[in-house]
């Protein structure tokens, strides 16, 4: 009798999502990408992702009980910093760079400004920015596929102004969709990246304002000014060359450093394309992806404030 | 002389100019490359401060209230400059690693700052054990935070290879380096603080 008289607060209808589930969701929406990864790049990729999200895994517990917290790890949080931190590395590099990475990432980024839900930055990428600025010789070299041969991503070709198109990087556009072509683990597999993202927006993850805010805003800027020409740049190009698939879909959608508000999602969409955009075509960097979304993480409180729906 | 010795002591721990006063921040950013550079830019700062400790304290009653940080500069950029051609002259492999930092230290908040807040005050007895103190704990903590960054940043102290095989992380010799060791430093002092008040 009692129990059908019990009074709660609003609100009263809540899907039955939790951390857990929504992290497990993308980690289960990453495999493929990861699978195809090291079909393309060999064993070494799929020793690098291992070593990294069992580090990440690792560093989670020991900080948690260090810090005297309710260990939650079985969240998934620690395991999806670990696979993204993996997926920004090249395939082949020494594995302990995605400890040192995965170390930085959960100890630093997340746990000294109060761990999960309290970090401002995405600790993947801080972890990769790191690893990028400590090792910059093993962060860039990359392996072309199917092959041992080190050689440039397309982006860093394209940096270097020597070769200025794709057939002169004897690359077509299935071969950048399919992971053809030199880059971080992660990025390359476009086609099975998509469909993880499909799924993940299929069960309402995520909504769509950000990442599609980010490609469309760096497909324009890269069809305006990217060309020899205006309007010339080759926007297919731009879009599938680089990480910002992988960027756009799982790392721009991340709850606790993007906007909480759809129009928020979408302004963080926008500057992070044109961020992107300005690295990749005046930058000293070939890709910009990653920088993009952590100068836009430090600009989401911002965001939040300004664009804060109106009460009634 | 007890007295003497608490002013000397609170430069180094309780108000230790970097650590918790959190003053002088553009030299230990940019010198803690490497522990030689630290322990130079330690000694010249501690010589500058000591001068300019005692000549302030002594003019302390001639001075008009109204010009006195004018002064204070005048008396502070007369030692930097005594200290810049002493360098050049003895020390010139060291004068070129501190480069633009040397003339630098004029505007240095730490001479500054004890100059207004302690020997304008004080007679020059203690100005003086203020000055070694404040000198003495800007150098430990530049030592501390620089033999951080040489270790992780080139994988050496004093210039000798600590390691070998170790690949040194060279962000810890670029500028984000240098913030997060201060950051950690900082925050590992103030947590100390925090649980002595506790007990």
């Amino acid at each position: 009798m009692n129990n059908n008289l019990v009074v709660s607060t609003s609100p009263h209808i809540h899907r039955h999502e939790s951390t857990a589930t929504i992290m497990w969701a993308v980690v289960i929406a990453l495999i493929p990408s990861g699978i195809g990864s090291v079909w393309i790049f060999g064993l070494s990729a799929l020793w690098v992702i291992l070593t990294g999200v069992l580090s990440a895994v690792v560093f989670e517990v020991l900080i948690q009980r260090l810090r005297g917290q309710e260990v939650s790890v079985l969240d998934g949080s620690a395991v999806l910093t670990g696979l993204l931190l993996t997926y920004n590395l090249p395939p082949v590099v020494p594995l302990w760079i995605p400890v040192v990475g995965s170390f930085f990432a959960i100890a630093i980024v997340k746990h000294a400004f109060g761990g999960l839900g309290r970090n401002i930055f995405n600790p993947a990428l801080a972890g990769r920015a790191f690893l990028l600025a400590a090792w910059p010789t093993y962060m860039t070299t990359f392996h072309a596929p199917y092959d041992a041969l080190t050689t440039a991503t397309p982006l860093a070709l394209l940096k270097e102004g020597k070769i200025l198109n794709l057939a002169e990087m004897n690359l077509t556009y299935g071969d950048l969709f399919f992971g053809g072509r030199a880059g971080c683990i992660g990025e390359v597999c476009i086609g099975l990246l998509i469909l993880g993202a499909i799924f993940l927006w299929v069960r309402g993850v995520f909504s769509l304002h950000a990442p599609f805010a980010f490609i469309a805003t760096l497909a324009l800027f890269s069809w305006a000014f990217g060309g020899t020409a205006l309007f010339s740049g080759d926007w297919i190009f731009a879009i599938l060359s680089g990480g910002l698939i992988l960027g756009a879909f799982f790392m721009a959608t991340d709850y606790v450093t993007t906007p909480l508000t759809l129009k928020g999602q979408a302004i963080f969409g926008i500057g992070c394309g044109l961020i992107t955009f300005v690295i990749r075509k005046w930058g000293g960097y070939p890709e910009g992806v990653s920088y993009s979304i952590l100068m836009m993480n430090a600009f989401t409180p911002l965001i939040d404030r300004y664009v804060r729906p109106k009460r009634y | 002389m007890k007295k003497l010795i608490v002013e000397f002591i609170k430069g180094i721990i309780k108000e230790n100019p970097v650590l918790v006063l959190v003053l002088g921040l553009c030299p230990i950013l940019a010198v803690s490359v490497s522990c030689v550079n630290a322990i130079g830019m330690g000694v010249a700062s501690t010589f500058v401060l000591l001068g300019s400790n005692i000549i302030i304290s002594s003019l302390r009653k001639i001075i008009p209230e109204k010009i006195r940080i004018p002064c204070f500069v005048v008396v502070i950029a007369t030692f930097v400059t005594i200290v810049e051609m002493l360098l050049k002259a003895y020390f010139p492999v060291l004068d070129r690693s501190l480069g633009i930092f040397v003339p630098l230290i004029v505007v240095n908040c730490i001479v500054l700052g004890r100059a207004e807040a302690f020997a304008s005050k004080r007679n020059i007895v203690h100005s003086i054990f203020d000055a070694l103190g404040m000198g003495c704990g800007f150098t430990l903590a530049l030592l501390i935070i620089s033999s951080i960054r040489e270790i992780l940043g080139s994988g050496k102290i004093f210039g000798f290879v600590l390691i070998k095989g170790f690949e040194p992380a060279s962000i810890m010799i670029l500028a984000p380096g240098a913030l997060l060791t201060l950051g950690f430093i900082i925050a590992f002092t103030q947590l100390k603080k925090s649980k002595g008040k506790e007990l």
